[in-house]
C-alpha cells in the first residue's frame, strides 16, 4: 500500500519510518513520544535548555489563546475555523510537551497568563484573522530556529526543530489561504 | 568544475551579491521593518507579550518596565539601551547577557542589526506607538 493511501496520519508514519528506515535517537523518540522518564535518563540538558524550553513554552501557550481568539471571533468560516482550531490542537501539544520536559528536567513549566494582550480592535474580518495568525506562526518559526543552536542537549534540538517544522507548515496554509505565496522564501531567517 | 559550472557560479555569486546591501550601506528602517518580523514570535511594539514591548526602547534601562517581567540577569545587567548596547545584545542576546529569558540565537549579520535598530527608533515616532494598548484577553 502506498504511503499515502494510509487510513491515518500514525499508519502512515509508521509505514514511512519502517521502509526508510529512518530513527530518531532515544531521547527524541521519547520526547517526542511524550515518554517523560526515558527523556530524563537521557539527560544532559542545563539551566540554560530548561530556560528556551521554558520561553518556547510561554509562546506556545500565547498561541493556544490566539486560536481561541480565532476561533470565538464568529469571523472564520467552517472550513476555515477547522483548520484553526485543528492548528491551536497542535499548539496544545507543544505546550504539553514542554510543561512536561521542563519539569523533568527539574525546572518549573511557565503557565498560561490570565490575561494576553492581542490586537483585537484590529480583527474585523476573517483575512485579518488569518495575518494575525500567520504573523504569530512566522515569528515562531524564527524563535525556534534561533534556539535550536543553542540548546546544549542535540536530542533536545532535534525535539524543538520537529515543531518548528509544525510551525512552518502552519504559517505556508496560512499564506495560503490569504491568497500569499505559501512559501516566499527559500531561506527562514 | 567545468567551465559552464563556473559561469554559473559567477553567475549566481554576482546575482546575490547585488541582492545584498553592501556592508557599509546605511541603516534602512524598511529592511529593518521587514526583518522586525522574527521578533513578533514574541514581542510586540505597543505591548508586552512572552517578551517586552519595543515602542520606547531607545534610551530606556533594561529590565525597566514595571510590569512586565524581566529575568533578574537583564534587571542586574546596568544597560541602558541605545545603538550600541543594542547592536552587542542582538548579536549574542545569551552572550551578551548569560540568563537572559530571550532564548534566541541572535542575529550574526551587523548590517540586519543596524537595519533592525533604525526600525525600532524610526517606528517609537510613529502612530504605532503612540497609540493605546490592545484590548487584554
Amino acid at each position: 500500500m502506498s504511503f499515502f493511501q494510509m487510513p491515518s496520519p500514525l499508519a502512515a508514519r509508521r509505514l514511512f519510518l519502517g521502509r526508510t528506515g529512518l530513527t530518531l535517537s532515544g531521547a527524541a523518540v521519547a520526547l517526542l513520544a511524550g515518554n517523560e522518564a526515558l527523556a530524563t535518563k537521557a539527560g544532559g540538558a542545563g539551566a540554560q535548555d530548561v530556560q528556551i524550553l521554558n520561553t518556547a513554552l510561554g509562546a506556545e501557550l500565547e498561541a493556544i489563546a490566539a486560536y481561541q481568539l480565532g476561533a470565538e471571533s464568529k469571523l472564520l468560516q467552517p472550513g476555515v475555523l477547522d483548520l484553526a482550531l485543528s492548528f491551536q490542537g497542535h499548539h496544545k501539544e507543544h505546550a504539553d510537551l514542554l510543561a512536561k520536559t521542563v519539569a523533568k528536567l527539574g525546572g518549573k513549566a511557565v503557565l498560561a497568563k490570565a490575561r494576553y494582550n492581542f490586537p483585537v480592535e484590529q480583527l474585523k474580518s476573517q483575512a485579518d484573522v488569518l495575518k494575525f495568525a500567520a504573523s504569530l506562526e512566522q515569528g515562531a518559526v524564527s524563535a525556534y530556529l534561533g534556539a535550536v543552536p543553542l540548546f546544549g542537549n542535540r536530542d533536545l534540538a532535534k525535539a524543538a526543530a520537529s515543531i518548528l517544522g509544525d510551525e512552518a507548515m502552519h504559517w505556508a496554509i496560512l499564506r495560503q489561504a490569504l491568497g500569499e505565496a505559501p512559501v516566499p522564501v527559500a531561506f527562514m531567517s | 568544475m567545468s567551465r559552464r559550472a563556473l559561469l554559473f557560479a559567477a553567475a549566481m555569486g554576482c546575482t546575490a551579491l547585488s541582492a545584498v546591501p553592501p556592508a557599509s550601506a546605511a541603516p534602512d528602517a524598511k529592511r529593518g521593518e521587514a526583518i522586525y518580523a522574527r521578533c513578533q514570535a514574541c514581542h510586540a511594539l505597543a505591548f508586552d507579550r512572552v517578551g517586552p514591548r519595543h515602542c520606547g526602547l531607545l534610551g530606556r534601562h533594561a529590565g525597566s518596565l514595571p510590569d512586565y517581567g524581566y529575568s533578574a540577569a537583564l534587571k542586574r545587567s546596568a544597560i541602558v539601551w541605545d545603538d550600541k548596547s543594542l547592536d552587542r545584545f542582538l548579536a549574542a542576546p545569551m552572550k551578551a547577557v548569560p540568563g537572559t529569558s530571550m532564548t534566541y540565537d541572535g542575529i550574526p549579520d551587523r548590517q540586519e542589526r543596524a537595519d533592525l535598530i533604525a526600525y525600532l527608533r524610526q517606528v517609537d515616532q510613529t502612530p504605532a506607538c503612540s497609540a493605546s494598548a490592545p484590548s487584554a484577553r
